[in-house]
């Protein structure tokens, strides 16, 4: 059993927690990510690693919301345990194994959108670390969804937020400040590193080639086993079949192919939502649908 | 009786079966299989064991089950295999020991498989216990996969007084026997667990949720966590997949996603939170085991499931068990034909799958006729979901992350195949991960060698 140290609700669907796996902790990186697993009857849920204290044994992971499963999960409480807990799982950045002089000689810029910025933040973190101040823009759609701003202040070398409705500093999307920052202020970069919801990635990737902004995204499609196994993860990369799950999860984000990955997202779609609604619903549950009892 | 024949195995009925999820073979009782032992000649050259990957003493446990003494007879087939209700069940025995059998050249060869799956099943039932080492010699195995060449070379360690861990990767111990190999073939509670349940109380470790290579790797298992060998029965590996054009369409699986939604993650049954999509008409590309398997579980789920083949089916590499049984249940075998293109919707889900008619031609490497495409006979399949059924790829988890470990050109494991020695020392291997796709007991074969040559290695160190 892998306890839960700290749960924390940060946003609306939005929650936060520590959960002690001292192997994972010990070896995990930037980039990679776990699969945890309420008990018996729970769905392996792949969440990439928020953040680790390798001296607690401990892994920081935040999720939203988004079936029957995360939903059961929401509900634990510092305290409990998961069943199963499993990792560190895929690749470490890319960029964790270069020079760290000739990293330092590198401006990189990091773009996340929602949920997304608990990934973004061990990155930012590790260069921090090591001495990078890297430029970050975190996109939400309303000032309430907002998350990690003030962690990510810290580790941030310039934060950039921005809510779509304009409920909080800068309005608009997140293509708009990467506009503003490299067109408009002239602002050179030579990576981003852009993870959040699969549309946001597909439309910083658009604007990136045209800016010749060399974009490095974080994938997270349908997964089971998470080590290379059962292939439900398969992207198209470059017209190449690529595992999110063992070659990834980051790719070079202009050679993925979005308007595939999107569609293989919604696979599962209304079986989760059905099972989301008769778990909420519980005994009146009566479906209507005309696949429930 | 009629000596030329088996005594007949009793079965659900197809048309009851193919609804549901328990065993389609029900085995022996007692008398049966009492009455099926006295068709063994007890030949002293007995061609059976030869033709057992662990040699069983075949003719001394059938001849225990004749006189009656089931406990006898389980303690013969214990020396030589960890895993007799499994091997009963999923052996391939055709080819096997029952291939061998002299009943075999005039008749019906004795049926081995079915006495051996009825004294494991008796002991399971009877609470009989294999035995335990008397004391531990101190020296520790780390074993990497709970399949069946790391349980055979786990419980064959832990008999000869190792500490042996097995560290498996997924939440449940026993590899492809828990997610591959489903419920209605090999029923997992009663006969998987309760034989990972043998192994266990041999005193052999299991750490599930480990993956080798990401949680930690083999050399810091030798350097930092102080086992003195380590034998790699990780598996087969990645899915392959055709190449063709619509392959990554809603509606498109490997075998594998299938078979462990259900199997693993049990979508069969309705109070887990594992989503499948069932499909209503569902075409299985492929012919072996895992294809049959893989369209037995569709048909359960509800499907009309069609078998797509590109050889003809004596080609079939399934055991002829599955194909008959498949084929009974009302699977739709499309033989001799090659799938081209998967037809996709405007939503991005399969609509249908273009497919060509083949003939068979000269022998190609493997020693079978080449499937020929036979010109201008195209046609569409009307589907909404294809499971790929084509075999694996070795993964690549442990090889990249192991100091010296040598792998051939298609990227599996280099062991030798008397001792599973591989060109790192104290590191041994088995099964999927150096042989590629193959079977449960081949696999068990290989961590019993292997056991042998890390008891070896390790009593000269």
């Amino acid at each position: 059993m892998y306890k839960i140290l700290k749960a924390e609700k940060l946003a609306e669907k939005i929650y936060l927690m520590d959960v002690s796996a001292p192997r994972i902790a010990k070896h995990c990186q930037p980039g990679q990510f776990i699969i945890a697993k309420i008990d018996e009857k729970g769905e392996r849920i792949p969440l990439t690693i928020c953040d680790y204290d390798r001296e607690n044994g401990t892994i920081t992971i935040v999720f939203q919301i988004v079936g029957a499963s995360t939903l059961r999960m929401s509900e634990m409480k510092a305290g409990e345990a998961f069943a199963d807990f499993v990792g560190p799982l895929g690749q470490a950045s890319e960029w964790i194994k270069e020079d760290i002089e000739t990293l330092k000689n590198k401006k990189m810029l990091f773009v996340a959108g929602g949920v997304g910025t608990a990934p973004v933040y061990p990155q930012v973190k590790w260069l921090h670390e090591h001495g990078i101040d890297a430029d970050v823009i975190i996109g939400s759609k309303t000032k309430d969804l907002l998350i990690l701003e003030d962690m990510m202040k810290e580790v941030a070398g310039n934060l950039y937020v921005t809510t779509d409705d304009g409920s909080y500093e800068r309005k608009g999307m997140v293509t708009e400040v990467i506009k503003d920052l490299v067109v408009n202020q002239g602002k050179k970069y030579d990576v981003c590193v852009a993870i959040g919801p699969m549309i946001m990635m597909k439309f910083v990737c658009l604007l990136t080639k045209e800016l010749e902004l060399p974009t490095i995204v974080s994938m997270n499609p349908i997964m089971v086993d998470g080590t290379g196994m059962c292939g439900a993860c398969r992207l198209n990369v470059g017209g190449e079949i690529k595992f999110a799950c063992v070659d990834g999860p980051e790719f070079d984000g202009h050679k993925v192919d979005f308007d595939q990955a999107m569609k293989r997202q919604q696979q599962y779609k209304t079986a989760e939502g059905r099972a989301m609604l008769a778990a909420q619903e519980g005994d009146t549950h009566h479906g209507g649908c005309g696949n429930c009892n | 009786m009629d000596v030329l024949k088996k005594v007949p195995v009793r079965e659900q009925a197809p048309d009851i079966r193919n609804h549901n999820f328990e065993e389609v073979c029900l085995g022996y009782n007692k008398e049966e299989a009492m009455e099926e032992a006295t068709r063994c000649l007890n030949c002293k050259n007995a061609q059976c064991v030869k033709g057992c990957p662990v040699s069983i003493n075949i003719p001394a446990f059938i001849d225990e089950v004749k006189k009656g003494n089931i406990e006898e007879a389980y303690k013969i087939i214990g020396q030589s295999s960890a895993l007799p209700a499994i091997c009963g069940r999923v052996c391939p025995q055709e080819s096997q020991c029952e291939g061998k059998c002299i009943r075999g050249i005039k008749g019906e060869a004795v049926s081995i498989g079915k006495l051996e799956r009825f004294v494991a099943d008796w002991a399971r039932e009877n609470d009989i216990k294999p035995e335990k080492a008397d004391s531990t010699n101190g020296k520790k195995v780390a074993v990497i996969g709970s399949g069946p060449s790391g349980l055979t070379c786990a419980g064959d360690l832990a008999k000869l007084g190792y500490e042996v861990t097995i560290f498996e990767a997924l939440h449940e111990a026993g590899g492809v026997l828990v997610y591959g190999i489903p419920e209605f073939r090999l029923p997992k509670d009663t006969v998987v667990k309760h034989e990972i349940e043998n192994v266990k109380s041999l005193g052999v470790k299991i750490d599930t949720n480990v993956v080798i290579g990401k949680s930690v790797t083999i050399d810091q298992l030798m350097e930092e966590e102080g086992f003195d060998a380590v034998f790699i029965g990780s598996g087969a590996g990645l899915p392959r997949f055709m190449g063709i054009p619509g392959e990554n369409a809603n509606g498109v699986f490997s075998a594998n996603e299938y078979l462990t939604r259900n199997n693993l993650m049990k979508a069969f049954k309705e109070d887990y939170d594992t989503p499948i999509a069932a499909g209503k008409k569902v075409a299985v590309v492929g012919g072996g085991n895992v294809a049959m398997d893989a369209a037995r579980t569709a048909l359960r789920l509800g499907a009309e499931v069609h078998i797509v083949y590109r050889r003809s089916e004596a080609e079939l590499p399934a055991r002829a068990e599955e194909v008959h049984h498949a084929k009974e249940e009302g699977i739709v075998f499309d033989l001799l034909t090659n799938p081209k293109e998967i037809l996709v919707d405007e939503n991005g889900w399969v609509k249908g799958m273009k497919c060509i008619k083949m003939e068979l031609g000269e022998p190609d490497a493997s020693g079978r006729r080449k499937p020929v495409e036979i010109e201008g006979s195209d046609f569409e399949l009307e589907l909404d979901t294809v499971i790929m059924a084509l075999g694996t790829s070795p993964n690549p988890l442990i090889s990249s992350t192991t100091k010296g470990l040598e792998v051939n050109k298609r990227a599996c494991i280099v062991a030798d195949e008397e001792f599973g020695r591989t060109s790192k020392e104290g590191v041994f291997a088995g099964g999927d991960a150096v042989t590629g796709a193959a079977t449960v007991i081949l696999a068990m074969g290989a961590g019993k060698a292997a056991a042998k040559g890390i008891h070896e290695y390790l009593s000269n160190k």
